[in-house]
């Protein structure tokens, strides 16, 4: 296990690396960023200096080394825009984006496990083409597009939830559910399949006939053996999740990470860009390496192979 | 997916394989359903030009916000109405089809080269072109998509060539990992030892023994990866970092009917409802060519 261990952490730290390159060569290869920070009204000289200053002027991997090091210390630099350290403006908007995230796969959890669970038990039943329905729909529905549909819904007909900011929870409630929707066909159809397998096993047949009631072989036998695979892909949706937030946080104007990287995009502030990108990253690496830890930890086979 | 519309195994078994096939295809209302959407909306997007008489970027100051056929106050030169700026509603859905079109099945085609070259390698050769793919992937899956797809088309511009690429170098991850397993599974195969054995060249066993295994794995990709696409496009343009107007993307009218939406909401009603349509077709029609081209791999 320790050996496991350490070789996922090797390679989740190389991947780390690597994207880091890439997104940073990404950035500053594609256009001059001293005239990005400049303005339009820029003379040549403001130019030069911006550029000295900066230190634009020297090699792309000197800077990348020089930003790494500083990275690795907890310093990003500082925003071109608002002219605070990056770290501490992305420290303040994290909150929303990881709550709704939690949110999120919580919401994508509580609707798909039991929809998938009774599709299961009763294949070809209205449930089960009801779900089937709703995760095919749920695949082509234009994220975007919905949270626009519940604004005028709820927001503008009803008048129940407030359409954009972040101040109460109510804020949080469509986010959640247009985000949430996102992750559910794949936790259903996972959970539908599983439990369709895991319900067909011996051990289940051998439940039943020892006289265990029917929800106590359905929760306690079955759903505990189906929900593992389960659990380690809401943990790489989830990752996905926070990366996808962008989309849901400017429809919602809700001012989490994701929001911020949509401004800070349109305004070509390269370093707060450029971090969010690492700091999105390394939450689907995390969640990946924990799901990796987990699976290996509940089921022996993997660690060896 | 949609498994009790397809027909049974025993119902089938003692016909020619041909009929068998056919029977399949035909009797999978989820693949029947999503081709002839597919076909209605490309037919449309062909003939557009035909369809309608209105420039889709023809603005008119007098024809501003006219709403489409339901509603009260239409103007029936106008069907499905016309936008802040008076152009026709329904020239810019059928033009933006086009548009959706083009983006998913040229994204779909960088990306499907990219993914198969990378992840039939790494299925074939193994050992240490396997590490190197797997490492690949895996750091492509680290990037998030949306992001690093926004901050490349705000550094290049928004153009539909721009849009393609950054798309088709970040969507080529499904293809790679399916691939690598589809031709790890058949690379030991009889067949394929049987080809390496009278002397065939790896560029023939790659081409003509294991590429006609997998090809259908790989179309089931295409289409997912052609509905992925289109909605990232949407996406994209919605947030203003795609396509750029006055082009009629979908995602672009839907933005600019975000500007409405107190007052007019068919104005996201409509193309929504388009790039809903369209995205549902590919997918069900490419669920549905798994089904039938793979039956037992059902579920």
């Amino acid at each position: 296990m320790l050996a496991f261990t350490l070789k996922r952490l090797g390679l989740a730290v190389l991947v780390t690396l690597t994207v880091s390159v890439i997104s940073f060569s990404l950035l500053h290869l594609s256009g001059n960023p001293a005239a990005a920070l400049a303005g339009e009204n820029a003379t040549p000289a403001d130019l030069e200096a911006i550029t000295r200053q900066y230190g634009f002027d020297r090699p792309l991997p000197v800077q990348y080394a020089d930003w790494l090091w500083n990275a690795l210390h907890g310093d990003f630099g500082q925003s071109y825009y608002f002219k605070l350290p990056v770290s501490s403006l992305i420290a303040d908007r994290l909150s929303v984006t990881m709550t709704l995230g939690v949110c999120a796969i919580c919401f994508a959890l509580f609707t798909a496990v039991p929809l998938g669970v009774a599709a299961a038990v009763r294949p070809n039943s209205i449930i089960d083409r009801t779900a089937l329905f709703l995760s095919v729909a749920g695949q082509a529905m234009p994220s975007f597009w919905f949270g626009l549909v519940l604004i005028v819904l709820f927001s503008i007909k009803m008048r129940l939830l407030p359409p954009s900011g972040s101040a109460s929870w109510q804020h949080f409630i469509m986010p959640t559910i247009v985000l949430g929707y996102y992750a559910m066909p794949a936790i259903m159809r996972l959970t539908r399949a599983g439990m369709m397998e895991v319900l067909n096993a011996d051990y289940i047949r051998t439940a039943h006939a020892k006289g265990a009631g029917a929800g106590r072989v359905l929760f306690k036998h079955a759903l505990r053996n189906a929900i593992v695979p389960v659990v380690s892909l809401a943990a790489v949706q989830m990752g996905f999740m926070l990366g996808g937030s962008i989309v849901v946080e400017a429809i919602f104007a809700l001012h989490g990470a994701g929001y911020l990287a949509w401004e800070s995009i349109s305004r070509h502030d390269l370093p707060t860009v450029q971090a969010l990108i690492l700091i999105f990253s390394c939450f689907y690496i995390v969640f990946t390496f924990l799901s990796d830890l987990a699976n290996a930890w509940l089921d022996p086979r993997i660690r060896v192979g | 997916m949609m498994t009790s519309s397809a027909p049974t195994t025993e119902s089938i078994v003692g016909m020619t394989p041909g009929a068998r096939m056919r029977r399949r295809v035909f009797g999978h209302y989820g693949l029947m359903f999503g081709l002839a959407v597919l076909i209605l909306i490309i037919a449309a997007a062909i003939f557009a030009p035909l369809l309608t008489s209105h420039d889709p970027y023809a603005q008119s100051l007098f024809m501003r916000m006219k709403p489409p056929f339901w509603m009260n106050g239409t103007n029936p030169d106008h069907i499905l109405g016309t936008d802040h700026l008076g152009r026709d509603y329904l020239a810019r859905l059928l033009y933006g089809a086009r548009i959706s079109l083009m983006i998913g099945l040229l994204t779909a085609l960088v990306s499907g080269v990219i993914g198969t070259t990378l992840g039939v390698a790494a299925g074939y050769f193994g050992g240490k072109v396997d590490l190197a793919v797997t490492f690949l992937i895996n750091v492509r899956l680290a990037m998030p998509v949306v992001l690093v797809a926004l901050a490349v088309v705000a550094l290049f511009g928004g153009s539909l060539q721009v849009v393609i690429l950054v798309l088709g170098f970040l969507l080529w991850d499904r293809f790679a990992v399916v691939m690598r397993s589809s031709v790890m599974q058949i690379r030991d195969l009889e067949y394929v030892n049987a080809a390496r054995a009278i002397g065939c060249s790896t560029t023939r066993i790659l081409l003509s023994e294991i590429m006609p295994n997998v090809v259908n794995n790989l179309i089931v990709i295409m289409t997912l990866e052609m509905a992925h696409a289109i909605l990232l496009e949407a996406a994209l343009s919605f947030l203003g970092l795609g396509v750029q107007p006055p082009m009629p993307s979908w995602g672009l009218m839907i933005s600019e009917g975000k500007e409405m939406l107190l007052f007019q909401p068919w104005m996201i009603t409509i193309p929504g409802v388009a790039l809903f349509m369209l995205v549902l077709a590919i997918n069900l029609m490419g669920d549905g060519l798994r089904d039938v081209t793979a039956p037992e791999a059902k579920g």
